[in-house]
């Protein structure tokens, strides 16, 4: 365990010491750097719960290596917003109903943050595919995806109303 | 250091000519799957090993159309999420529709097409799209550049043509002037393993119809038999096929194929699967006829 | 949705749609669960299993691991102090296997180390010989008596029979037919997890746990450390999911005793495929059933046998049986019944568990068979379902009268009632992902035919046979505010929701605390079996009572008013006469009233011999209706919509209703097409998430629902438990709307067992019946 390098978390510089080579992304975040929110459910990318941003791009950080992720800025749930302050997606869950055991929830608001960031206005189909990588065992994701076509509106009626 | 993360080729290449027996890291989804699964140990605790990620190589990251060639070149490292958009879709969109079905958005964000070569799963989406549009692979190492067509790199299950010291710079692809299309049969509706593939791809000016399948043999089975039938049977001008025809492309593509029984399905299924994706490619490449 | 309102709030009294007390932390991800726990210095537990699904052991040679770096501890069956088996009915598991092994994954040893690597490599270095010996993999065989046993107790778990009426009647009709249902994992997506700390001096341990039962697990994993109960301390850690799965013990006692061992606290997490191994299963099934009805199609006779592969060990293999025989008859009256049950053990993956318990796989049956009578009485499948329905004081083939509200043809008729999904095959915006097949663009509209299927279930709530389930509370009031202590697992289901709104209701406050959940308190007893809302609200609404009682004498001596006069009003305390109108905040100021209450359902008794007695406690009821797209010559199936009445009782929070209605929709639908745990010669082949597939949101349909609201009088809040019917009928109906779709194909589909493959319907690959 003798790896040492430094990874670029939610606008910080996190040194990571005397890791081994093996450890994937997810481990490193919730083991070495204390950032609990993403979690781990499948260790293969078939259920999204440990979704992050890399390199701007939402990937599972199951399946990137850790070490590798040097340079790289880092996203995770506990970069979206601070303690107590919930971003719109994050309330939007909680008013729908989009939340029950909440194991896979990190992984679907920041993948919904990043759908919504590209597509501000999805469709209900696009919603579906593009969070089809964040298996939900427990709501049968209706109130998913009434929580990110709220949050679509509400983004669309805060934008007119600045604009008038 | 274990883990070396180039930002060029050269850096990349002499990163590889220093370490003959490193492992290549790509997207990460097939071989950080083996590595969490502990089926892949990294030396431990002691440091020894190399790996060599990819990711950071800009050379590999991008793709250029070559329009008088007719090709396009993809860098190894595009990910399935560019190829799955535009522009790529409007010009390969077999391989577009191929991508759509790799795993998830997350994914298609990490994977690659030459990852997906690398690997050499009998079930990789891009890979009987690459077949069927006889696409060439270039292999690069210290000691220089070698293509081969992508069909004599894939030898069998998760094994091929690339050797200790090379890293797959690029795949080139032929632009073809005609319908391509990609079919996939899974259980699910999304995030699934192929049980059985397909991609038919036709060039109407050289009149060339290409079938390839995917996941019913150790590696892509191209059918020639099953080509030369349509070709034939064809109506060039009218651009349609009989619907008699169709099932029967189905049939001699099936009958190319040589699939197994394993936990996700059987090999009869698989026939089956192929026979009918088969026709029914055929029958959007030429809609004109009966159905 | 349609046709449910889930409101807008003023406060989130009973009825409300409150919010999710921990809500906030679960999208910020600062929630807690059972695998976040650890901090430095806390070592990582890992378990050895067996590669064969039987064998003997020869030799158990752990001296290598422990020359590996980083091993803190190794240990085996040798090192378990106490009882050597464990088990919810019958103690017949071994802690850790010594002499035999049942099950491809039965634990052997378990290691603790600095690192899960270390762990992997400590348990790969381990020597274990086994002789292999020849597995029992056939029920049928185990049935027939020719089978070896596999295990001292033996290997039938259970054999009951039902006879009720009169035997020899028959119908005009006939139909029959065998059905199958294959092996269903929960497949929660928090992993099983948890965190032993050591008392110092070793007197005792603190297990954090995500569990669904805190008490039964704090008998069992005390029994195995030869402790005291009192020296064992459960605290419920966050629950990822539940579903059944964690009421059985599994790496409770391994986690403890490594951390006794050591004086160290221990970790444990187990990885997705170490968790198809580590939780029992929904038991795989073999119906068959025979139906005897008038021309008319009134049902005058069912015959049934059921054969449950109970895997290796006993779990609750027993009592998901009973639930199966005792509900051959769905949701529908039956004056004379003939039923053969058996519960069996094999070298398969234990069984017990899964929402819907035994009453999935007997539905799927039933609702087969109501289909079949439909088509040969020439009724649609709504009207042969409301000819038969069951009402309230209708005697059941277990002789037990059915006591409860019983709204079945509501639900059915309101099923029928609700819209149909507007988008025609393919949809308008020709979205490739409309379609069977999804991205794989497979089909073309033409290659499509729509289905509808119907069917409805009936589920009994709570415990049975005599098994007392009670649950504790405790309420105290201070100063306005309430504090609720209890020891019911929240998994996810809602229950931290729903009792502070029992309390804002009784005691007309609006802040209340949540004590942490432990057993600090008394049991609650498990959240299955739809349970939680009768049997912790019945509790906690007992225990504010008892509060608002005292409140009421201390206000009736203060003011000079009679107690009984008093009553809350909003937050207000008002007396008939209108006269005294004060605030429970002013009325409690500067006192406390602290109460704990038991809330027990009525007792029920065992079924005699011939499968007669009141073994029940309550019954809800639910109807759904599917709509599905196939494409029959691949096989593939596209669940348009589902639509659903469901007997609710009275509705608490509809917010949580909906979540619990789709929800249990999305496990129905994922038995209906595609969920299944293969093993072939006793060994799983998809112990992944890239093989054992879950439904997506491509493949999850929206929802219409409709709550049919009869208030249930002998339930404490006049609320039925909702998690499980969502999932009961749901499998029958997506089923019986692909055998529609395959009719107007021209088809003659059999689809007799779920999950339908592709391959069932195609045609090809039918199983051989003798």
């Amino acid at each position: 365990m003798s790896e040492h390098y430094t990874l670029h978390v939610n606008g910080v510089e996190r040194a990571v010491q005397d890791a081994w080579v093996g450890e994937n992304l997810l481990y490193v975040l919730r083991e070495r750097l204390g950032l609990m929110a993403a979690k781990g459910a499948c260790e293969q990318g078939e259920c999204g719960s440990c979704s992050v941003l890399v390199g701007g791009n939402l990937v599972c950080s199951c399946l990137v290596l850790a070490a590798s992720a040097v340079g790289e800025p880092i996203v995770t749930v506990e970069g979206l917003a601070p303690p107590g302050a919930p971003s719109d997606v994050q309330q939007a869950f909680v008013d729908c109903g989009a939340v029950q055991c909440g194991f896979c929830t990190p992984g679907l608001i920041i993948a919904a943050h990043d759908l919504l960031d590209r597509t501000p206005e999805p469709t209900e189909m696009q919603i579906r595919e593009e969070l089809s990588g964040n298996v939900c065992r427990c709501t049968g994701y209706g109130r998913i995806i009434e929580a990110v076509q709220q949050v679509a509106v509400a983004r669309r009626t805060a934008d007119a109303g600045a604009a008038s | 250091m274990t883990v070396l993360v180039p930002t060029s080729l050269d850096e990349a290449i002499a990163g590889l000519a220093a370490n003959g027996g490193a492992t290549l890291l790509a997207g990460g989804t097939d071989l950080m799957v083996e590595v969490n699964e502990g089926h892949r140990h990294f030396p431990w605790p002691d440091d020894g090993a190399t790996i060599i990620a990819l990711h950071r190589v800009p050379e590999l990251a991008t793709w250029t159309y070559d329009v008088p060639a007719a090709t396009v070149v993809l860098g190894a490292g595009v990910t399935w999420a560019t190829i799955e958009q535009p522009p790529l879709r409007d010009l390969v969109p077999a391989l577009a529709e191929a991508a759509r079905t790799v795993g998830s958005p997350q994914i298609r964000n990490a994977g690659t097409v030459g990852g997906n070569l690398a690997t050499c799963s009998p079930a990789g989406d891009g890979l009987p799209v690459l077949a069927a549009l006889d696409a060439d692979v270039t292999l690069l190492s210290a000691g220089g550049r070698r293509t081969m067509p992508v069909r004599d790199f894939m030898l069998g299950v998760k094994r091929t043509a690339l050797q200790p010291g090379e890293l797959i710079e690029s795949i080139t692809v032929p632009v073809l002037q005609g319908w391509q299309g990609y079919s996939k049969v899974g259980v699910r509706n999304a995030m699934v393993i192929a049980t059985a593939s397909a991609c038919v791809a036709t060039d109407v000016p050289s009149r060339s119809i290409r079938i390839a399948l995917g996941s019913v043999a150790p590696t892509v089975v191209r059918c020639p038999v099953a080509e030369q039938f349509a070709v034939e049977r064809v109506d060039w001008d009218a651009l349609t096929v009989d619907a008699g025809d169709a099932v029967e492309f189905g049939r001699l593509a099936a009958a190319a194929s040589r699939p197994i029984d394993d936990h996700r399905s059987s090999a009869e299924y698989r026939r089956h699967a192929v026979a009918v994706m088969a026709q029914r490619l055929l029958q959007r490449a030429f809609p004109g006829g009966e159905r | 949705m349609s046709a449910v309102d889930t409101g807008t709030r003023t406060r989130d009294v009973l009825g409300a749609s409150a919010l999710r007390p921990d809500g906030i932390a679960k999208v910020q991800g600062t929630f807690q669960f059972s695998s976040d726990l650890g901090g430095d210095g806390v070592l990582w537990g890992a378990t050895l299993r067996s590669p064969h699904p039987h064998a003997r052991i020869i030799r158990i040679d752990v001296s290598p691991a422990w020359k590996i770096a980083g091993v803190e501890s190794v240990i085996t069956a040798d090192d378990v102090p106490g009882q050597m088996t464990y088990g919810l009915i019958d103690q017949d598991q071994p802690v850790f296997a010594s002499d035999v092994v049942r099950f491809v994954g039965e634990p052997i040893a378990a290691v603790a180390a600095d690192h899960p690597e270390t762990c992997r490599r400590a348990l790969a270095a381990i020597v274990v010989e086994y002789e292999v010996l020849e597995p029992v993999l056939d029920p049928e065989a185990v049935v027939a008596g020719t089978a070896p046993a596999i295990h001292p107790n033996g290997n039938v778990l259970r054999h009951q029979r039902i006879l009720h009426g009169d035997p020899s009647v028959t119908g005009d009709i006939v139909v029959e037919a065998t059905y199958d249902i294959g092996m269903q994992d929960q497949a929660f997506l928090g992993l099983e997890a948890a965190l032993a700390i050591p008392d110092p001096g070793g007197g005792g341990v603190e297990l954090h746990i995500a569990t669904q039962w805190l008490h039964e697990d704090r008998k069992q994993i005390a029994d195995c450390l030869g402790m005291a109960p009192e020296q064992v301390r459960l605290v419920l850690a966050g629950v990822g999911g539940a579903f059944g799965a964690r009421e059985d013990i599994s790496l409770q006692v391994h986690t403890c005793l490594l951390a006794l061992r050591l004086g160290r606290p221990v970790r444990m997490h187990y990885s997705r495929a170490e968790s198809f191994l580590g939780h029992v299963h929904r038991h795989p099934a073999t119906i068959w059933m025979r139906h005897h009805a008038t021309a008319a199609g009134e049902i005058v006779k069912v015959e049934a046998r059921f054969v449950f592969d109970g895997g290796a060990y006993a779990s609750t293999s027993s009592a998901v049986l009973l639930n199966a025989i005792t509900h051959t008859q769905g949701p529908y009256r039956c004056p004379n019944a003939v039923v053969d049950g058996w519960a069996v053990r094999t070298n398969h993956l234990p069984c017990g568990a899964m929402r819907g318990f035994g009453v999935v796989q007997a539905c799927f049956a039933h609702e087969s068979q109501l289909d079949k009578l439909a088509e040969a009485c020439g009724l649609d499948p709504v009207e042969i379902r409301v000819r038969n329905v069951m009402h309230t004081g209708d005697r059941m083939i277990t002789g037990q009268v059915m006591q409860n509200v019983a709204p079945i043809e509501r639900c059915l008729r309101e099923t029928a009632a609700l819209p149909f999904p507007d988008e025609p095959v393919g949809g308008h915006d020709g979205d490739v992902m409309r379609l069977p097949g999804g991205a794989g663009r497979t089909a073309d509209v033409g290659h499509v035919y729509r289905g509808i299927g119907y069917a409805a279930a009936m589920k009994n709530l709570m415990y049975s046979e005599g098994f007392d389930d009670y649950s504790t509370a405790r309420c105290r009031l201070a100063d306005g505010v309430v504090t609720l202590k209890f020891a019911t697992a929240e998994v996810g289901q809602g229950f931290v929701t729903l009792a502070p709104q029992i309390a804002r209701d009784v005691l007309g406050v609006d802040e209340v605390v949540l004590d942490r959940i432990d057993t600090g308190v008394g049991s609650a007893g498990s959240s299955s079996a739809s349970r939680q809302t009768w049997m912790s609200g019945g509790a906690v609404n007992a225990a504010c009572i008892a509060v608002r009682d005292r409140l009421f004498e201390h206000v009736a001596a203060r003011h000079g008013v009679e107690a009984a006069s008093l009553r809350i009003d909003g937050i207000e305390i008002v007396d008939e006469s209108g006269a005294l109108r004060l605030s429970v905040a002013d009325a409690s100021a500067g006192v406390e009233f602290d109460e704990t209450r038991e809330y027990h359902h009525p007792p029920t008794e065992d079924l005699d011999e011939n499968g007669q007695g009141n073994c029940h406690t309550a019954f809800a009821f639910v109807a759904h209706r599917a709509v599905v797209d196939v494409d029959p010559d691949l096989g593939l199936v596209k669940v348009v919509q589902v639509a659903t009445a469901q007997d609710v009782g009275r509705v608490l929070n509809p917010l949580s209703v909906v979540g619990q209605v789709e929800g249990g929709i999305a496990q129905g639908l994922g038995l209906a097409v595609m969920e299944e745990i293969v093993q072939i010669d006793g060994r799983i082949r998809n112990a992944s998430f890239t093989d054992y597939l879950l439904p997506t949101m491509l493949d999850m349909p929206p929802v219409v629902m409709s709550f049919v609201e009869e208030p249930e009088p002998l339930a404490p809040l006049g609320a039925k438990g909702v998690g499980e019917p969502p999932t009961i009928s749901s499998t029958p109906a997506i089923v019986a709307a692909i055998r529609d779709a395959l009719r107007q194909a021209g088809r003659e589909p059999r689809l007799d067992r779920v999950p339908v493959r592709p391959i069932d319907i195609i045609g090809v690959h039918e199983r051989p019946r003798t």
